[in-house]
């Protein structure tokens, strides 16, 4: 058995002693399962899950993440004290954080849809809001690490963690809800669409729209924003944004983890 | 049609010397006529003219004696040839049954008609099939004719090569009762027809509107399906409308409403479905009108009410997945909002009486910034937007205060 998958096995060990990851996968499928139960449908248990996604999904891996790999500095000091590729040793690290992560997300959200198959949510929402679960869950991991393994300070990481947070969900849009209200008079659909790809939870909610508020983009602005997102391509590139913002933070942790004197 | 003619005038001597008892002239394939225009010519009035099975391609048929019946057997096909109208009726109380009128090719100089009605009264137009004409029945300056049971499809390209399913001009007191009607330019058009009444009718993918009525004051349009038509419904300058019990669909575009009014005035839109359309129900103009008992579902913009809208009343409606629910063009709103079930609505009722204790605000501040913005929509269901939303709900500064729904129900009605 390689390192990676030794390190990957500790780590999800580890999370899985930990009953936190498992409060985690249990709130949302008591959640998403509560919703079904108080008579809602399946596209608006879907859109209620998203709120629940946007938010809370990134708020769990930032802090949850730089927590984890803080904790877990010992195990691995203790294992580059051991003739071990750090290439390796970073990937378990990471792999362990992000699939258990991803994974509760996953079994949470989606076992009430299989349970529910019935009640009207379409398998293109519920494939779009796995997708966009998921997506997050790596991408913030990958952010997280990154966080954690580049401030020694816990409490000034997960301050970090927070205003990432904070800046992805809240204050970016609220930047670009500003620059479409001051640049009113010029044609900014196409802009907008570049900005919305700079953010990964702006990628995600997108993904999921197109899939979920159909009615609203067929008009308006949504023509273009249903063309771009809503093919088959315009869903290859918001999936392939999404593989970038996992990639870029996590060749940014890795080549922080190879270099670092722990 | 080649088949026996030379019976014909016999059987046809001896009937025009029988007096009154009305007649079956039979055409085609072992009848008395080879030609419906021969027929046509013989009947009485009263006269039945039976067309059987066959395809007839003749001048543009025109009926000229009052209480003739022309009743197809077997659906015979009469056939414009693409040059020209199909059936004309020109006498009262004439009946026309069981015929195909088809291809009556592309005009840009006269309406054709698969089967027109003109100048008379009293016509039944009943389980016809019109395929592929400009347009399909038209009743023009006909008063109190009934179009029912007919199937109308066409395959037109283009609005401006294509007419209308079913159209009146100067019609009153039609009734137009369960058709089918597929691909017209507008599914149904009433013009200057007053007293109509439209009912279990189908009429989808239409090239611009299921229905379409102008200047047509106290008609009724009960239990109609209007589905993913172009443009969706449009109804225009008239008063005194009932529209209840009707289901708009999947009107998508962003000039797409699911039912339009414009400049109409003292009317009820009740009972109906607006589902999935990227505008659910607009009003532009229209006053005193009673919208209650409707549901909206998963629609881009269930409701649009303009500022130059006013005393109409919303009541007893269901809103539910709406992208938005409600919006305007203003902050003053002339249109009252009160008892409606909104799945948005987030109040409590303590004394349990079912309605809600705490005063919905349907229009969110999210909405008017699209109204101003449409860039906007990106940020749909964005976390920043339900903040927004929120602390305009707690404290409306820029939404329309008086647009408030002081009676929110707690449980959908019904």
């Amino acid at each position: 058995m390689n390192i990676v998958s030794l390190v990957l096995l500790a780590g999800l060990r580890d999370l899985s002693r930990n009953r936190w990851i498992v409060a985690y996968a249990l709130c949302f499928l008591g959640i998403a399962e509560g919703l079904f139960w108080f008579g809602g449908t399946g596209p608006q248990v879907l859109l209620s899950l998203l709120n629940l996604v946007l938010l809370v999904l990134p708020l769990v891996a930032l802090v949850f993440g730089t927590i984890h790999v803080y904790a877990s500095r010992e195990f691995v000091e203790l294992l580059l004290a051991q003739p071990v590729p750090r290439r390796q040793l970073f990937a378990g690290l990471y792999l362990g954080l992000a699939l258990p992560l991803a994974g509760a997300f996953v079994v949470g959200a989606g076992v009430p849809f299989v349970v529910h198959a019935h009640d009207g949510a379409t398998l293109g929402g519920v494939a779009a809001l796995l997708a966009a679960g998921v997506g997050l869950s790596l991408a913030f991991a990958a952010i997280a690490t990154w966080i954690a393994l580049r401030t020694d300070d816990r409490l000034k990481g997960v301050g970090i963690a927070l205003g990432v947070w904070l800046a992805s969900t809240v204050i970016y849009d609220g930047l670009v809800l500003g620059a479409t209200a001051a640049f009113g008079d010029y044609p900014l659909e196409r802009p907008l669409l570049a900005l919305m790809l700079a953010n990964p939870v702006d990628v995600a909610r997108v993904l999921v729209l197109t899939q979920l508020d159909v009615s609203a983009l067929m008009g308006y602005t949504g023509a273009l924003f249903q063309h771009t997102f809503g093919t088959a391509l315009g869903t290859g590139v918001a999936g392939a944004t999404l593989v970038v913002w996992c990639v870029v933070p996590l060749a940014l942790a890795g080549r922080r983890f190879l270099r670092r004197d722990f | 049609m080649t088949l026996p003619v030379a019976l014909g005038p016999m059987l046809l001597s001896l009937m025009v010397v029988a007096p009154k008892p009305a007649a079956d002239l039979t055409v085609g394939p072992g009848g008395h006529f080879a030609t419906i225009t021969a027929a046509l010519a013989a009947a009485q009035p009263g006269d039945r003219v039976l067309v059987r099975a066959g395809t007839y391609r003749e001048a543009t048929l025109v009926v000229r004696t009052p209480r003739v019946t022309v009743q197809g057997e077997g659906w015979p096909v009469l056939d414009g040839q693409g040059a020209r109208e199909v059936l004309v009726i020109a006498a009262d109380d004439v009946t026309v049954r069981g015929l195909v009128a088809t291809n009556t090719g592309v005009s840009n100089l006269e309406d054709r008609a698969g089967i027109r009605a003109k100048d008379v009264r009293n016509c039944v137009i009943e389980h016809n099939r019109l395929r592929d004409n400009l347009w399909g029945i038209y009743l023009q300056r006909s008063a109190d004719c009934v179009v029912r049971d007919n199937d109308i499809e066409a395959h037109g390209e283009r609005q401006t090569t294509s007419g209308n399913g079913i159209h009146l001009w100067y019609s009153p007191g039609a009734r137009i009762e369960r058709n089918h009607i597929r691909g017209h330019r507008d599914g149904i058009y009433f013009e200057f027809s007053q007293h109509g009444v439209t009912r279990d009718n189908v009429s989808e993918r239409s090239q611009r509107y299921g229905l379409h009525f102008m200047f047509s004051d106290s008609c009724s349009y009960v239990h109609n399906t209007f589905r993913e038509n172009t443009s969706g419904v449009a109804v225009m300058y008239s008063r005194g409308v009932v529209i209840s019990g009707n289901r708009f669909e999947r009107s998508w575009g962003s000039a797409a409403y699911g039912l339009l009014l414009k400049d109409i005035s003292g009317g009820e839109i009740s009972s109906n479905t607006f589902d999935r359309n990227s505008t659910g129900l607009f009003v532009e103009g229209s006053s005193r009108l009673e919208v209650r008992g409707n549901t909206f579902t998963q629609n881009g913009w269930a409701a649009k009410v303009l500022a130059d809208a006013d005393e109409n009343r919303f009541t007893g409606n269901r809103f539910s997945g709406n992208a938005f629910d409600v919006t305007t063009n203003s902050r003053s709103a002339n249109s009252t909002f009160d008892g409606n079930w909104w799945d948005a609505y987030a109040g409590y009722d303590l004394n349990k009486d079912g309605v809600g204790d705490t005063a919905f605000h349907p229009v969110r501040l999210f909405a008017l910034v699209v109204e101003q913005h449409p860039a906007a929509l990106l940020l749909l269901r964005s976390p920043l937007v339900a903040v927004l939303d929120a602390a305009e709900r707690v404290l409306p500064v820029l939404t329309p205060e008086t647009l408030v729904d002081h009676h929110p129900l707690m449980r959908p009605p019904r």
